[in-house]
This record gives C-alpha cells, sequence and structure tokens, in this order.
C-alpha cells in the first residue's frame, strides 16, 4: 500500500532502532512526551517499546480530543438531544464516551435520534433530508477537525440552513502543551510533535518550545519509521546540546501551515476566554468559539444548556493520566472498574486515549519467547 | 436436562439494564450476554460447551443442529446478498463443529410494504446457494410485521447436519505448540457491507467472501481429520473474537505473526483510513482451524491444494503463555495483545 508500506519497511525500522541505540546516552534517562493520541496508539499498535531501549520513556501527552473534553460538556450535548425535535450527530469516538447519564450510544438505544457521522458535511446531509428536524452536529477536535467544521458552518449561512447547527467544543494545542510545561512535576527532555494538527498550523507556533524553553520538538508522521526517525532527530538535538522544532513529516506538514483552513477558522470561530479541559482544569483562550455573525448556526445559542460542572469520578485518575503525570496501569480503576467495555473515563474509550492503546495492545501481556516456526 | 432444578441467582451474571447494539456485534458484550443470561436460564444449570453447533446423539448417529438469524443492511452488497448469508452461515456453522450440512429451515420475517421483487430475489439467492452448498430446504415459517417495525426482512435459519467422520473438535484437546489455519485473505465481508452501506464515500472493488467453506474444512478433514483440534468460523468480532474465545477457553495462549495473515490491499487501506483493526472485521467465508503441529503442513497443502483455498495460510501458533491472551508479533520483532472486539467498529476522527 502506497505510503504506508514504505513507512514500514522491516530493515529500515531496524536501522533505525540500530541508530536510536546508538544515540541513547545509556546514562541518561530520556523522557520524551508524544503529545497526539494518534501517537500513542501507533506506538503500542506497532509494538515500538519493544524495540526501544530501557532509558528511553515515552509519556502519552494531552493530545486526544475526546479525551480533554469534561464530562459536562457531553452531558450539555446529550441534554440538547433529549429534545425529541433534534438529529444528534457526532464522530464515531464520541459515542462511547460516558456523561452522567450514560453515553451517546445509551441514549441512542434508549430511543434518542443519535447519529453516527464520518465528516461534519453529513450532518448538513442530514438537515437537508429531514427537514421537520433540527440537526446539531457535536464538534470536537484540536485544529485538526476544526477547519472542517469552519467550512461546514460556511456552507450552512451560504445555504441559508435554518435546521442545523453546531455544539462547538474545539480546543487548540498550543495551550495544552503550555499548560503540561508549566505542571511543576513534568520533567520532560523534548517532544514528538502533533502530525495531523500541525498540517493545519504548521510547525511555528511550536517556536517558543524551543526557544524559551529550551525543549527540542519534532513534527512527527504517524507510521512506525515516523516515529522513530523523530525520536533519532530528538535524540540528536539533545546530544548536540540544541533545542529547535524540526519537521519529520514534511510529506503532510508545511511549515507556514494551511493558509486556507486556517482562513477558514478565522472567518467562523474566535478563542473562548477559558474552557475546561479534563485534568488541566480551565485554561484560558484555549478553547474556539462561533463568532456572533454565525450566531443562528450555534447550538449553544440555541438550545439551553445545563452548563453544569461535573467531576470525574472520584477514584479515577484521567487528569493525572491525561498530564503523563501517572502511566495508565498506575490509575487505581485501570482495567478493574474501569475497562473499554465497562469506560469509567474518556480515555478508555477513543481509540487515541492512552489508557484504551494500553489496555488493547499490552494488557496482560507477558513476554514470549517467539519462537514459532511457521514455514510450513 | 434435569428440568426441575432451579437456577441459581448466582449464576446470571448479565447486570446491565438494556440490550444495546454491543449485545449483538459478536464481540465481548455478546459472551456476556450469552454466557450471563441466555444459557444459565436455557440451559438451566446444565454445564456445556458454547460453540458453534450442537453434537447429539440421535440412534446412534452423530447429527449436529445450529441456529442462525441474519439482519445484515443493505440487503443486497458485493458479492452477496441476505439469502445467501443465511445458507452459507449456517453451513459454515455447522462445518466449523465438524458437521456437514443436510437440512435447513427457514423462517423469513417481513416488513410489510417489502416489495415482492426483493423477496423473489433473496429466495432465488437461498436456492442458489443451498443447491452449491448441497443441503435441502426441508421446512419454514414466514411472518410479516408492520412497516416500520423491521428493516425490510430478517432471516433465520436452522440447520441438521451429520457429523464429518474422524472429526473431533474440542478446544480441551488444544496443546501448546498446536498450529493455526486460516482459509484465506480476512475483513472483506465486513468492510465491502461498510462501504455498500454509502455512508463513507469510500469506494473500493470489493466483495463479500461468502460462501459454504465445507469444501476446505472436508479437505482438512480428508487430509487430517484426527489432528484439528478446534475450528470456528470468524464472522461478527472477526479472527481477533474467535481466537481470544478459544484462547479463553483453553486457557493457552494464541501468537499470530503478523504478515502472514492474509489481507487484502483493499481492506487494509479502508481499515488504515477508517481506524479500524482488520482483526476485528467480519468474514463470511473462511475458517480457522487449530491442528496439530506435526500435521498442519499437511492441512495446509490440503487447503490450498481445494478450489478457494489457494491463499490459505498458516498464520500463528499455540503457546503457555500468556494463557487466555491473543499477542500479534509485529514485523518488527514488537509484540502487540489483540483483545475481542469492544461494542461495533467505529471509525475514527482523525
Amino acid at each position: 500500500m502506497k505510503f504506508v508500506d514504505e513507512f514500514r519497511e522491516p530493515h529500515l525500522i531496524t536501522k533505525a532502532a540500530e541508530e536510536i541505540r546508538r544515540l541513547a546516552d545509556p546514562k541518561h534517562h530520556y523522557r520524551i512526551m508524544e503529545v497526539c493520541g494518534g501517537h500513542t496508539h501507533a506506538i503500542y499498535r506497532f509494538g515500538l517499546k519493544d524495540i526501544l531501549p530501557e532509558n528511553i520513556e515515552l509519556i502519552h501527552g494531552p493530545g486526544c480530543p475526546v479525551c480533554v473534553l469534561p464530562m459536562g460538556r457531553i452531558d450539555d450535548g446529550l441534554a440538547i438531544a433529549d429534545d425529541p425535535n433534534v438529529i444528534f450527530a457526532a464522530f464515531g469516538d464520541m459515542m462511547r464516551v460516558p456523561g452522567t447519564q450514560g453515553s451517546p450510544l445509551e441514549h441512542k438505544a434508549r430511543g434518542k435520534d443519535v447519529r453516527i457521522v464520518y465528516s461534519p458535511t453529513d450532518a448538513i446531509k442530514l438537515a437537508q433530508t429531514n427537514p421537520e428536524k433540527h440537526v446539531v452536529f457535536f464538534a470536537i477536535g484540536f485544529e485538526t477537525t476544526a477547519p472542517s467544521t469552519a467550512l461546514t458552518l460556511l456552507r450552512a449561512k451560504s445555504l441559508g440552513l435554518k435546521n442545523f447547527s453546531v455544539f462547538c467544543n474545539h480546543v487548540t494545542i498550543i495551550p495544552a502543551i503550555r499548560a503540561i510545561l508549566d505542571s511543576p512535576d513534568m520533567r520532560l527532555d523534548a517532544f514528538i510533535g502533533p502530525g495531523h494538527c500541525s498540517t493545519v498550523i504548521g510547525c511555528r507556533p511550536y517556536e517558543w518550545i524551543a526557544q524559551d524553553q529550551r525543549k527540542p520538538i519534532v513534527v512527527c508522521g504517524f507510521e512506525p519509521l515516523d516515529l522513530l526517525q523523530s525520536i533519532v532527530m530528538l535524540l540528536r538535538q539533545l546530544r548536540d546540546g540544541e533545542a529547535k522544532v524540526e519537521n519529520q513529516y514534511k510529506r503532510v506538514v508545511p511549515w507556514e501551515g494551511n493558509r486556507a483552513a486556517l482562513k477558514a477558522m478565522a472567518q467562523v470561530f474566535e478563542l473562548r476566554p477559558y474552557f475546561e479541559w479534563r485534568g488541566l482544569g480551565f485554561i484560558s483562550q484555549s478553547a474556539l468559539q462561533i463568532r456572533k455573525e454565525f450566531a443562528a448556526w450555534n447550538s449553544e445559542q440555541r438550545f439551553t444548556v445545563p452548563g453544569v460542572r461535573v467531576t470525574d469520578p472520584k477514584a479515577a485518575q484521567c487528569g493525572e493520566v491525561l498530564k503523563g503525570v501517572l502511566k495508565p496501569e498506575q490509575c487505581k480503576l485501570f482495567g478493574k472498574e474501569c475497562s473499554p467495555e465497562h469506560p469509567v473515563g474518556a480515555l478508555m474509550v477513543s481509540s487515541e486515549g492512552s489508557c484504551a492503546a494500553y489496555y488493547n495492545y499490552q494488557h496482560r501481556r507477558a513476554l514470549v519467547p517467539l519462537t514459532m516456526s511457521l514455514s510450513a | 436436562m434435569n428440568g426441575s432444578q432451579p437456577i441459581s441467582a448466582a449464576a446470571i451474571r448479565f447486570r446491565d439494564a438494556q440490550i444495546e447494539m454491543a449485545h449483538g456485534a459478536g464481540g465481548k458484550a455478546s459472551r456476556r450476554l450469552i454466557e450471563g443470561l441466555i444459557a444459565p436460564i436455557l440451559y438451566q444449570g446444565v454445564s456445556r460447551t458454547l460453540s458453534d453447533a450442537a453434537h447429539v446423539d440421535v440412534g446412534g448417529h452423530r447429527m449436529a443442529i445450529t441456529t442462525d438469524g441474519f439482519v445484515v443492511s443493505p440487503l443486497r452488497f458485493p458479492g452477496g446478498s441476505i439469502g445467501e448469508l443465511a445458507v452459507n452461515g449456517t453451513v459454515n456453522d455447522l462445518a466449523v463443529s465438524g458437521a456437514r450440512a443436510e437440512i435447513l429451515a427457514v423462517t423469513l420475517v417481513l416488513e410489510a410494504g417489502l416489495e415482492t421483487r426483493v423477496l423473489e430475489a433473496e429466495m432465488r439467492a437461498m436456492a442458489q446457494a443451498a443447491q452449491r452448498a448441497g443441503v435441502l430446504v426441508a421446512a419454514g415459517d414466514t411472518k410479516v410485521v408492520e412497516h416500520g417495525k423491521a428493516d425490510k426482512m430478517y432471516i433465520s435459519t436452522t440447520g441438521i447436519g451429520r457429523a464429518i467422520p474422524g472429526v473431533c473438535v474440542d478446544p480441551a484437546s488444544i496443546r501448546p505448540g498446536d498450529k493455526i489455519l486460516l482459509s484465506g485473505p480476512i475483513g472483506d465481508h465486513g468492510i465491502t457491507i461498510l462501504l455498500a452501506r454509502g455512508e463513507l464515500d469510500l469506494a473500493a472493488d470489493l466483495r463479500s467472501d461468502t460462501r459454504s467453506v465445507l469444501p476446505l474444512v472436508e479437505a482438512v478433514a480428508a487430509a487430517c481429520g484426527s489432528a484439528i483440534r478446534w475450528m470456528r468460523d470468524p464472522t461478527r468480532g472477526g479472527v481477533a473474537t474467535s481466537l481470544n474465545e478459544v484462547a479463553l477457553d483453553c486457557r493457552l495462549g494464541v501468537v499470530l505473526e503478523e504478515e502472514r495473515i492474509p489481507i487484502r490491499d483493499e481492506v487494509r487501506g479502508a481499515c488504515e483510513l477508517l481506524g479500524l483493526d482488520p482483526l476485528h472485521i467480519a468474514n463470511e467465508g473462511q475458517f480457522l482451524a487449530i491442528v496439530g503441529a506435526g500435521e498442519a503442513a499437511r492441512a495446509l497443502s490440503a487447503l490450498r491444494a481445494c478450489a478457494g483455498g489457494e491463499s490459505s495460510a498458516m498464520i500463528g501458533e499455540v503457546c503457555d503463555e500468556p494463557g487466555g491472551t491473543v499477542l500479534v508479533s509485529t514485523r518488527y520483532g514488537g509484540t502487540r495483545v489483540v483483545d475481542m472486539l469492544v461494542g461495533d467498529p467505529l471509525p475514527r476522527i482523525c
């Protein structure tokens, strides 16, 4: 498969792994944070931990859009879905995320009109084919998905669509990284920078991490070779005492970002004064809200939502895991009360959540001597 | 069976307040529902192995019986249709239990308003599939429900078969070192259906793999019947779920070699785009077999020599540890756990 197999070539992977071993100083314990949930998923899925030397510790960051959403926002969305006149549309990732009264999927099973869409424009189609209903699109994601929501709102406006609105939960990546760096208990050496999000914002917004915080950051793709190559680049910077922003994912990420996408976002969204993040608390100017000119398509303007702050279940340590302070398996509920089938927190639900990734790919794992001889 | 025996409350472990879609998706939730509620009540405390078909002794003959319901949407899709699935699915459940399907009984649940030509097409599809599989449709029932109370048509088929001589599948007979065989590429059916629903704006030249696997099972049985420990057709929940079930049943581990698992580029591509694991995707024309190590090569050549079995592969083996777990070794020496499917496979956003 083109654009995939090249980045999974076993001999290239082995070469990169050897290079990492050569570069890693055996006396130093490296703490490298992968910001993006997509990277966490890839690291587990491809078993990359087995290939890395033990003194390279990968810390999972806050870049999972579903995970950082506090439960109160899910409750607010589902309160809108309770309106019998509403079709509630969301991405598949959201469907199993628990709210206080159950997940969107459970609301669907109870007879609420909850639909999975694959793109926000599908929600527009839903509105066009169901003129007697009001379609609410539950928008989530970092800058990766925000442009498609922006284009959808522009389209809704140009169509004059009256039965469609967006419940906006878009957040921005930079304040989250800043919050992590401000956290006193984090001692990080370097960052594996988000890939998808950077296709939109480019690499410049990370420059302060290198310049002010003196931490190397490499914007990285999602294949095994991308990740290993990025670690090589970070180790080289650390060895040479450098701290710069590098772009490993050049085949997709332009240094300056995607101007058209940024323009659409600026037209439709403005920064919220503050927004609550699970685990990180309230962060000022960390999320997007819909501009006044689009108020007619803003669910928060059209519906009354409870807007109640819901704290996570006490025993759950989602916040600590999100910040990278705890590993998933160090949470008291991991694998017991909280599992993919009965998730207590969103990190166990989303394919990008570190708990789900750890549970699915590592949990119950023991070292198995792989001495199979299948060459029959 | 002792019908008067009371069912202990402890046997009913299913605590979910209501039935969700996940309970029908063939993964973990389905297993909990069946083992925690349905089986304890219907089997009245009699312990039975839950497998694809039950084998019973009828007048000295070993017979097998199974039943299956089909609710696929859309009714027709590239490579097959609900009628064809309804025959092949039941024939396959019997086949992997080590039996040859002889007789089918069919129940149709039709929604008022269903076009006659649609029903006729499905009946023809069933007749053709039955003829191909060498099975007789001997009995049936038809019910019609109000418009909106069903999705066009549902089919349930019950199959009775005769045990294939010399084949005795039993997870308890599985030993470390046994090999795992797979009859062909995985994920074709599930991805075809996902694309045929037209919600994804994705197109691929893919067809459902629906077929009777009986000829393939018989080929292995003829080559080394007594070495077959276990077989399963990995339908909903995919290869991962079937192998997790057997790993739990025999308390041994299963290790797969990722690069040996046959899979078409179209299926891989769709799974990459949607964030799905092909090991969780449904198949309707493949089967998995665990065979004794000494006979594995012979079983594989027999499969490959059979029409439709050319791309069969030996994909892994059974090991002592970790018990009850399925591991995949990646192409670069890493490993990961592959769990049962939880819920329905839902595409990710980014």
